[in-house]
């Protein structure tokens, strides 16, 4: 599914410096990435999503060489095929739920928004148990409630892969296990690959696989 | 740029106080030279339509403008009075024929003109229900006063005191309206005619009262001699003029001397005009004779004068709130930072946030320019009573 070959990112004045020479991520695969602050969990994410290039290397997903497509190409491939789960949601205060599910939609020509997908949005809320909650505002949801709009969200374009930058971050330990459960059965119901930046150490058993970007990729954080 | 559109439109409904302070802000900076300029050119054509179909104004010496605004638009500033002898020379002359006005008095809130019936002829006016006054005490309204007093001929109209305090003072007069004005658009559909001698009976100058000569209670004569009879205040005076009264009215004095504002002169042609002007200017040291037109000219000179100021500064204004407006733009996308990053990392174009940005501006456009449009339209249809109020009266 994913194929990360020597890649070499450097940015910023600190000399930042990213090195992974050789990283597989199977299709439907659930992986977890952890490592220190500042050694380049979140690059990695983007590097996959197409939002920064590397230096050197290549990162393919399902044979396509994201780093090799245009500007307009990676944003079309990001939007159809990638969804993002940010760490404190991000979702937008001046849309209800509905509207922040649909916003992928709405931002882009690449995807068409049509009754089918208001339905696909609908259902997907009522899995996740916010389908009563479509009409309010994003500041009257609680915590979970937030979580499980912003999973939606990443989800209602049925992407292959899934990007989670530290999805439980700030969420309590029961609240974790709830959200963390929800993503999985998404992902499995979807068949999507999910790569998870996480610190809770406590929840990697529940990942097919950890790499700790310290020890296990070689990284280089200075 | 639908999709562009509704997300704009949910942005600005959510932040609705800040939308509405700037569709204000922006509305209002819009609507201002707009509107002065509605209202300078209304109070342009007002004051020189009617100042250009006066020829002559003759009236006290003093402040020409408070006499041409009196005469012409009944406004609440009085030039001193002349006399009915002003009348009396400008008929010697044989240069011009004399309307005479006295404007004083007040029935409400409009003016009563003391004038003759030469005066509608003179404007053009046409009486559409009844007749022009032909006695005293009978009064032709304006169209807009038979319409908020709800008048028809037959009913009356009361004439107020000048001085609400003055207890002593001349009673009101009850005018019968005889005649309606067909409607001019002009300050005579606000005011109420009537001949000269009915404004002198309201100021007291003239009046009826009982027959003198035929009292029956002794105590009411205080004393009599061949040639006067003095009564008690207790005999009735009338405070309406009908046919059974009309006889008993009379003036007291010498009427040549009775007051009137001013005096309209209608030359017989330009030489005319000129050789009437140049009498005034070398014999007349207490009456003047004055253009209207020329003085409406000089006052808008001023206005127009006023109006480069006001709009420098309404220009200054503007440029100080476009910068305001740039700079709470500015702030608000600074603030916005972390969502235009969010959905950059979706998979939005920066083109499609330009798009957003620029919808958010279109709709706060629209709706400034809407709320200025709606202002002006509404100010278009009350500008010739604002400008009565601002310029006139």
């Amino acid at each position: 599914m994913i194929n990360i070959d020597s890649l070499a990112l450097s940015y910023g004045t600190d000399g930042f410096q990213l090195s992974i020479p050789q990283l597989k991520i199977d299709k439907t695969e659930k992986v977890a990435i952890i490592g220190p602050s500042g050694s380049g969990k979140t690059s990695l994410l983007k590097l996959i999503s197409g939002l920064i290039l590397p230096q050197q290397g290549g990162i393919s997903i399902e044979g396509v060489m994201v780093n090799q497509l245009s500007d307009a190409e990676r944003r079309d491939y990001r939007i159809t095929n990638i969804g993002f789960i940010f760490q404190d949601f991000e979702l937008l205060d001046y849309l209800n739920v509905q509207d922040n599910i649909l916003h992928p939609f709405r931002i882009t020509q690449a995807l068409k928004l049509n009754d089918l997908v208001r339905d696909q949005a609908l259902d997907l809320a009522d899995e996740l148990g916010i389908g009563n909650k479509m009409k309010r505002y994003t500041d009257t949801l609680s915590q979970g409630e937030k979580q499980r709009t912003a999973i939606c969200r990443a989800m209602i374009t049925t992407p292959k892969l899934i990007l989670a930058d530290e999805a439980t971050g700030n969420l309590d330990p029961r609240n974790k296990t709830k959200i963390l459960d929800t993503l999985f059965r998404s992902t499995d119901k979807s068949k999507a690959t999910l790569i998870a930046v996480t610190h809770d150490h406590e929840l990697l058993d529940r990942f097919d696989r950890v790499i700790d970007f310290k020890q296990f990729c070689d990284v280089e954080a200075i | 740029m639908i999709d562009s559109l509704y997300l704009a439109w949910r942005y600005v409904v959510y932040n609705r106080v800040k939308t509405i302070t700037l569709v204000l802000c922006i509305s209002l900076v819009s609507f201002l030279p707009f509107a002065l300029k509605i209202l300078l050119k209304e109070s342009e054509h007002q004051l020189l339509s009617r100042a250009t179909t006066t020829p002559l104004l003759v009236g006290a010496k003093g402040n020409s403008l408070d006499l041409v605004m009196n005469s012409l638009y009944f406004s609440k500033e009085k030039p001193d009075f002349i006399s009915m002898k002003a009348i009396e020379k400008i008929m010697d002359s044989y240069l011009a024929m004399p309307i005479p006005l006295y404007t004083r008095f007040h029935a409400r809130e409009y003016p009563i003109v003391g004038t003759t019936v030469d005066y509608f002829q003179f404007r053009q006016h046409v009486i559409t229900e009844g007749r022009a006054f032909a006695m005293i005490g009978e009064s032709v309204v304006g169209a807009d006063v038979a319409t908020r007093l709800n008048l028809t001929v037959g009913d009356s109209i009361l004439s107020s005191p000048e001085n609400l305090f003055d207890l002593a003072g001349v009673y009101p007069l009850k005018m019968t309206v005889t005649g309606i004005l067909q409607k001019t658009n002009s300050v005579d559909d606000k005011a109420v005619f009537v001949d000269l001698k009915t404004t002198w009976v309201i100021q007291g100058l003239g009046h009826g009262h009982q027959d003198v000569k035929t009292l029956k209670d002794p105590a009411d004569v205080l004393s009599s001699s061949e040639n006067s009879v003095t009564t008690s205040a207790k005999i009735k005076q009338y405070t309406e003029i009908n046919l059974d009264n009309l006889e008993s009215f009379h003036f007291h004095g010498d009427s040549s001397i009775y007051p009137l504002t001013a005096i309209i002169a209608v030359p017989q042609d330009e030489k005319s005009a000129t050789i009437l002007r140049g009498r005034y200017l070398s014999e007349q040291k207490n009456q003047q004779i004055v253009r209207p037109k020329q003085v409406i000219e000089d006052l808008l000179g001023n206005i127009f004068q006023i109006k480069e100021f006001i709009d420098a500064v309404v220009l200054i204004v503007a440029i100080a709130m476009v910068l305001a407006i740039f700079l709470v733009f500015s702030l608000s996308f600074r603030l916005r930072q972390k969502e235009i990053s969010t959905i950059l990392h979706l998979g939005c174009s920066r083109s499609t946030v330009i798009q957003l940005i620029g919808a958010e501006i279109l709709i706060i456009t629209i709706f400034s320019g809407a709320l200025c449009l709606s202002a002006l339209l509404v100010l278009q249809h009350f500008q010739g009573e604002i400008v009565h109020k601002l310029f006139i009266s």
